[in-house]
């Protein structure tokens, strides 16, 4: 049997029995199915605490007229209990105290006083209720001024709110309906993805190496194999992990996608539609009356019309040629160094385009035709997450190759490289190894 | 008949010397002592017939033909730092060794099987390297050396590690070995087992070989006519009656008998000393001390060390 057939047996196996392995695989998906389950969960059961709040109106234009709404009560108190209050929150039975100053009306302001963080809701509801009343008294005052009778009715329905419906014509030139918050997701998702793949399999070759290094176990082994194929066997075994890995994840979140359905009955899937609605009623009024479809069959028909093929070509392709390029650089940086500490220092230059390439990713998600997205996504380093998270918006094809081709060029160049360090690094104790030394070794003659 | 041999092998790193045109010749079926002091270039030396570094020149030699990477697996190496993985199971990396040097499975499984049961280690299959001794490690590293029956042996510091009672079991495998056919190379600075294995030595200094022969001789060559001698009587008669043609190295005087060390210094035979010595004193022994490889290898790398 060839020798890197029977390393990158002996890495796959290593690795795919160990219990941390098929812990995290087997739990990932349902970590997930359980991180949206809680969150329909809270946005069907959303805030249930019930609060008073005190309400110091020094500008007296509210008259004791705040609702209860939800479960927050409203309760005006007179000056002297505010004083009181203000100094001694945590003894009494309000929950927060507002105080609505004397020049509200013109100011804008108000102060909410609270011994917690007030949760987003709280703080949107009072800011709203404020408004509202203001606002409906100034307007009152223009209609009592101009004398216009149905002059309310009249600017309600000037009121407007457009919903964007995204067509994209294909490249056969049908329209299909799309999504850019969808694209986004996609986009975004695929780019975070590709960065911890690349980066965690990656991190898992280096160190396997400083394993071996360290356990001086290395010397034996390229007494029978030679460096490269030691390498080879070890990148590929480890990619055959991840591909498991993914494997295993799109199975189980086939299965748990069917499960997460039969559960969720088109009833209660309904009810939850209704409840955002009705969240959204409140802040926006004229956003539901366009939101009537169903908005569920909506993002399904357009997650559908993304390019799905396309889009797993080039995760697969991305990942492992992306991978096999940090790999090898990072196999390469735990055969020169000794220690942990060491590796630290230099897999943050090798690894810095990576993380470059992730901190940027939110803006080329937001523009992924802008002069960022493009160089990120044609500059072989940075290219696979960069690229990945431009494919859902649709990419003109000449950018899709070159990228692709600069990135295979750059990877062969970059295994060449880290096979030279790595063959001389393995055998190299004691010696602290910098950027200049490693370029040292790769002038060496062979 | 030769077996193994290296012709003028050089190589330097970035500026120093490690091996200056190295020449050595090894039989078949014998014990070779690769010896030198400390960064002499032994283990450059063994990395080069191992294929992990080639020389910059001169060429190595395996049953008479130019070596390559395909000889690997007729080699059995233990290097000097040696290790196993921590977390693998003792059995299944061992398969994975042999594997390596090219046994199939199934061969390695039979083979290991056998060792381990001669070293009594066949309960530790399962268990992991973390959970044994230093000495069982040891062993385990040992049986990975040689589970693939190689023709030619290769010893860097085999001894360290091990107990006298293990280091002993070993010096009866290595001989055992080397019965059954297998040639060795053997580093170390274990002075002792070189006299009792090595049929032949070669002792490298700062990149130059500067002794090669086989072991008696090269100790005759570095005695120096030192002789113990065991008699009955007084210490200051024998010292006047020797006094012109020796020097005394030391004495030692007891009860029953005593001993004196004493050098030759000019060229009357031994026969001479003896007759001198029996006019003053009862002579229990008379005997040439030849030095031990210890005494060899400080003489003849201080001697190297002054040129």
């Amino acid at each position: 049997m060839n020798k890197t057939l029977i390393i990158l047996k002996n890495e796959y196996l290593k690795r795919v029995k160990k219990k941390s392995f098929i812990i995290l695989t087997l739990l990932v998906p349902f970590l997930f199915a359980g991180m949206f389950a809680l969150i329909i969960f809270l946005s069907i059961n959303n805030d249930n605490k019930e609060r008073t709040i005190a309400v110091f109106d020094e500008s007296t234009l509210f008259l004791s007229q705040f609702e209860q709404e939800g479960m927050t009560k409203y309760k005006f108190i007179p000056k002297e209990e505010y004083d009181k209050l203000k100094g001694n929150l945590k003894g009494s039975e309000y929950y927060a105290l507002l105080y609505i100053p004397q020049d509200i009306y013109s100011n804008n302001f108000a102060q909410l006083i609270s011994e917690k963080q007030v949760p987003f809701e709280l703080n949107e509801q009072i800011e709203r209720k404020l408004s509202q009343y203001i606002e409906k008294d100034k307007r009152q005052k223009v209609i009592d001024e101009t004398g216009i009778p149905d002059l309310e009715e009249r600017l309600a329905g000037t009121k407007t709110w457009i919903k964007l419906n995204t067509l994209k014509i294909s490249e056969s030139g049908e329209t299909q309906k799309s999504s850019s918050v969808i694209a986004f997701i996609a986009s975004y998702a695929m780019g975070i993805i590709i960065y911890f793949f690349v980066f965690m399999y990656g991190a898992m070759v280096m160190r396997g190496v400083m394993e071996e290094k360290k356990s001086r176990i290395i010397e034996v082994i390229i007494s029978s194999v030679k460096p490269f194929e030691l390498m080879a066997g070890k990148i590929i075994g480890t990619a055959l992990v991840g591909l498991t890995q993914v494997g295993i994840w799109i199975v189980l979140g086939f299965v748990v996608l069917v499960g997460v359905q039969g559960f969720f009955s088109p009833e209660s899937a309904q009810q939850m539609g209704q409840s955002i609605m009705e969240s959204q009623q409140q802040m926006n009024p004229a956003m539901s009356q366009a939101a009537e479809t169903n908005k569920v069959m909506e993002v399904m028909e357009m997650i559908g019309n993304l390019n799905i093929p396309l889009i797993l070509f080039c995760f697969v392709f991305y990942f492992l040629v992306g991978y096999l390029m940090y790999s090898s650089l990072l196999g390469a940086v735990g055969a020169a160094v000794d220690n942990e500490e060491d590796s630290q220092q230099m897999v943050f230059p090798v690894t810095f385009p990576l993380i470059l390439s992730i901190m940027v990713l939110f803006p080329i998600s937001r523009n992924p035709e802008g002069p960022v997205a493009f160089w990120f996504s044609i500059i072989p380093l940075s290219s696979p997450v960069a690229m990945m998270a431009r494919i859902p918006y649709g990419i003109p094809t000449w950018e899709l190759l070159l990228s692709m081709f600069l990135l295979v060029l750059t990877t062969v160049g970059a295994i060449a490289a880290a096979a030279k360090i790595y063959r001389i690094g393995l055998l190299m104790y004691g010696k602290k190894v910098n950027l200049k030394e490693l370029i040292k070794w790769l002038r060496y003659k062979n | 008949m030769e077996i193994f041999s290296a012709r003028n092998v050089n190589k330097v790193f970035a500026d120093t010397k490690a091996l200056t045109n190295i020449s050595i010749s090894v039989n078949e079926q014998s014990i070779f002592g690769l010896l030198g002091p400390n960064g002499a270039g032994k283990t450059t030396l063994i990395r080069i017939i191992n294929q992990i570094t080639a020389p910059d020149s001169g060429e190595v030699f395996l049953s008479g033909r130019k070596m390559t990477r395909a000889d690997i697996g007729q080699i059995g190496y233990l290097p000097e730092e040696r290790g196993l993985y921590k977390k693998m199971k003792i059995g299944d990396q061992a398969i994975y060794l042999a594997q390596l040097k090219g046994m199939s499975r199934h061969d390695a499984i039979k083979n290991l099987k056998v060792w381990f049961e001669k070293f009594e280690i066949m309960a530790w299959w399962n268990k992991s390297i973390e959970e044994l001794s230093k000495g069982m490690q040891q062993k385990v590293q040992f049986i990975t050396t040689i589970v693939h029956k190689p023709r030619l042996l290769i010893f860097d510091e085999p001894f360290s590690g091990f107990d006298p009672i293990n280091a002993n079991l070993l010096k009866q495998e290595i001989l055992q070995l080397r019965d059954e056919g297998a040639t060795i190379i053997f580093s170390t600075h274990n002075m002792g087992s070189v006299e009792e294995l090595c049929d032949h030595i070669a002792l490298i200094n700062k990149s130059v070989k500067i002794e090669d022969g086989p072991t008696d001789e090269i100790r005759e060559k570095y005695k120096s006519n030192i002789f113990e001698v065991k008699y009955k009587g007084d210490f200051d008669k024998v010292n006047n009656a020797l006094n012109q043609q020796i020097k005394v190295l030391s004495h030692l005087e007891n009860n029953r008998e005593n001993q004196i060390t004493i050098q030759h210094i000019n060229g009357k035979s031994n026969n001479d000393l003896i007759k001198s010595l029996i006019p003053v004193a009862e002579i229990l022994s008379f005997e040439e001390k030849i030095p031990n490889m210890n005494d060899v290898f400080i003489k003849a790398v201080g001697e190297s060390n002054r040129k």
